[in-house]
């Protein structure tokens, strides 16, 4: 019930909805200033580093990663001052204004033990 | 006063509350059903984020005829004896349990576009707009001696992984040493096109340890390796010398299953096994629709919501897909997502996004530890009406086994977001 008023009450102000169940607050880590734009971008990050930025490891955690680092990182990573295989692409293909939103869209998501999908034998 | 990035971050981080106007006209809940025809990397991905970005709002089906998922990249190392298949298998339990999204195991047999009806085996299922993610299809008709499945067991393609790829690892298993392992390449486009010659560096990473008297013959119907060129050159030559025979411009022709012999337009190759990778198209499902336009073996689609261009409320998305961007497992989820962003924009009366952009990375390991990237951002240009690479992309100077390790995060990752 509670869920609801507050639903309205965002609505109605014109607020970005958020997801308030259980559900979308684990998986889908709505924040407040992403657009369709930013959540395709961030999501492709996700490949090596996890599901908004929750990385099962292996690759840096970008959840809840100070906004401020971030762009500094991906600048080293663009001009090359941070020696890299395979970020200076990722950087250099983005623009400065994508790798700020970047970095305030990972900053507001929470930092969360990624799922690994358990394996199975192969039935076929 | 003069503001610098960090005090800009900090300002627009707080202050992001109250620029929400331009962004809130999100108030409309997106509602209806879509379909999604296959839970590939494409169509599990378009699944989960068609429910989370619309916050539960749409049904979302699923038809998915395989009860298990088998991923294809790292598949290659199976052959090479460095990975198990049951590594690269899952169930989708945890993907529907936690995203909600209704699962029927069942194959679709006809699609009316007119009416939205999806016709499986079991029944009907309508829905207001359908995503196809179909994978590829192989043309068998150039090739029509490897049609049946009792062929394909004594040839096998192993270009969808599972069967076909342990099918395979144990023929290789089975070759004495000094034998012929023979796979020939279909002209691009095909799935995967880094793939084939990753699977040649697995084999001779097996062979050299193994059976050392073995050889390769790479039967390739492109004029030149077609991806990570230099890169493969290199690592066959230092890594594997004197192993490979690479043959260029030879497209296969006729294939004697029971002897194992294959025709070129310009030689007779005897191997003891054999591996030919058949020329693709886009899945069925595609082509029972209709959409698949391109040569009648690749769909056309507009790049902002991947919606056909041929058959209205169908959305197509993954290898299928007609395109210049290569057919890889992280761009098969990265246009699902753009799609399911559209859809969802579409469904809820919002405008959709106008210049997509995302990030694509693809490893390929040349041995068992060490392997190497091609690395791109694409973005949508709107002048050519499609995703293009962006500047600063390219390849690993070498392969490494920072990098294999990279290759295996890439892997954890990538399942993690696409299976839970």
């Amino acid at each position: 019930m509670i869920k609801k008023t507050h639903k309205s009450l965002l609505v109605s102000v014109g607020f970005f909805v958020f997801s308030l169940n259980a559900y979308a607050d684990a998986y889908s880590n709505k924040s407040i200033a992403t657009t369709p734009h930013i959540q395709t971008l961030a999501a492709s990050c996700g490949a090596c580093h996890g599901s908004q930025g929750n990385s099962v490891g292996g690759s840096s955690v970008l959840a809840g990663l100070d906004a401020s680092h971030f762009v500094l990182q991906m600048m080293a990573f663009r001009n090359g001052s941070r020696s890299a295989t395979v970020m200076q692409r990722h950087a250099k293909g983005l623009t400065v204004e994508e790798i700020n939103d970047l970095a305030i869209y990972f900053a507001q998501q929470k930092r969360v033990t990624a799922l690994i999908p358990p394996n199975q034998r192969l039935a076929e | 006063m003069a503001i610098d990035r960090r005090d800009f971050l900090k300002i627009a981080a707080s202050t992001a509350l109250f620029s929400l106007p331009m962004l809130s006209k999100a108030a409309t809940q997106a509602k209806g059903r879509v379909v999604v025809i296959g839970g590939g990397y494409a169509g599990a991905t378009a699944a989960k984020y068609l429910r989370t970005w619309s916050n539960g709002g749409l049904d979302v089906i699923v038809v998915e005829p395989r009860s298990q998922f088998v991923s294809c990249p790292l598949s290659n190392l199976v052959l090479g004896g460095n990975k198990d298949i049951n590594d690269l298998t899952f169930g989708y339990d945890l993907l529907k349990s936690n995203h909600g999204i209704q699962w029927v195991n069942d194959e679709v047999v006809a699609i009316d576009a007119a009416s939205r009806v999806v016709k499986i085996k079991q029944g009907e299922i309508t829905y207001d707009r359908l995503v196809i993610a179909p994978g590829i299809d192989f043309m068998f008709e150039q090739l029509p001696m490897l049609q049946s499945p009792e062929a394909q067991a004594v040839v096998p393609h192993a270009w969808k992984a599972g069967a076909q790829t342990v099918n395979l690892r144990k023929q290789l298993e089975s070759m004495k040493d000094g034998g012929v392992f023979v796979m020939s390449i279909p002209k691009a486009s095909y799935r995967c096109p880094p793939g084939p010659y990753e699977r040649v560096c697995q084999v001779a990473f097996y062979f050299k340890n193994y059976k050392p008297h073995s050889k390769i013959i790479v039967l390739d119907a492109n004029a030149e390796i077609i991806s990570k060129k230099g890169l493969f050159t290199k690592a066959w030559a230092e890594m594997y010398a004197g192993m490979i025979d690479y043959r260029p411009n030879s497209s296969v022709v006729d294939v004697d299953v029971a002897t194992k012999m294959v025709k070129t337009e310009f030689e007779t190759v005897q191997a003891n096994v054999l591996n030919v990778i058949p020329p693709q198209r886009s899945g069925k499902i595609a082509q029972i629709v209709g959409a698949a336009n391109v040569d009648k073996r690749w769909c056309e689609v507009d790049f902002l919501t991947y919606e056909s261009k041929v058959v209205p409320n169908v959305h197509i998305i993954g290898d299928a897909v007609s395109a210049a961007l290569p057919k890889s497992a992280h761009m098969a989820t990265s246009q699902a997502r753009v799609c399911a962003n559209a859809i969802v924009a579409l469904m809820s009366d919002q405008a959709h996004d106008t210049s997509p952009v995302f990030a694509n990375t693809c490893y390929s390991y040349v041995s068992d530890k060490m392997a190497m990237h091609v690395a791109n951002v694409y973005r949508y240009d709107a002048n050519k009406k499609m995703m293009v690479p962006a500047e600063g992309g390219g390849v690993s100077d070498k392969p490494s086994e920072l990098e294999g390790n990279y290759a295996q995060a890439w892997a954890k990752n990538i399942w993690s977001d696409v299976l839970t």
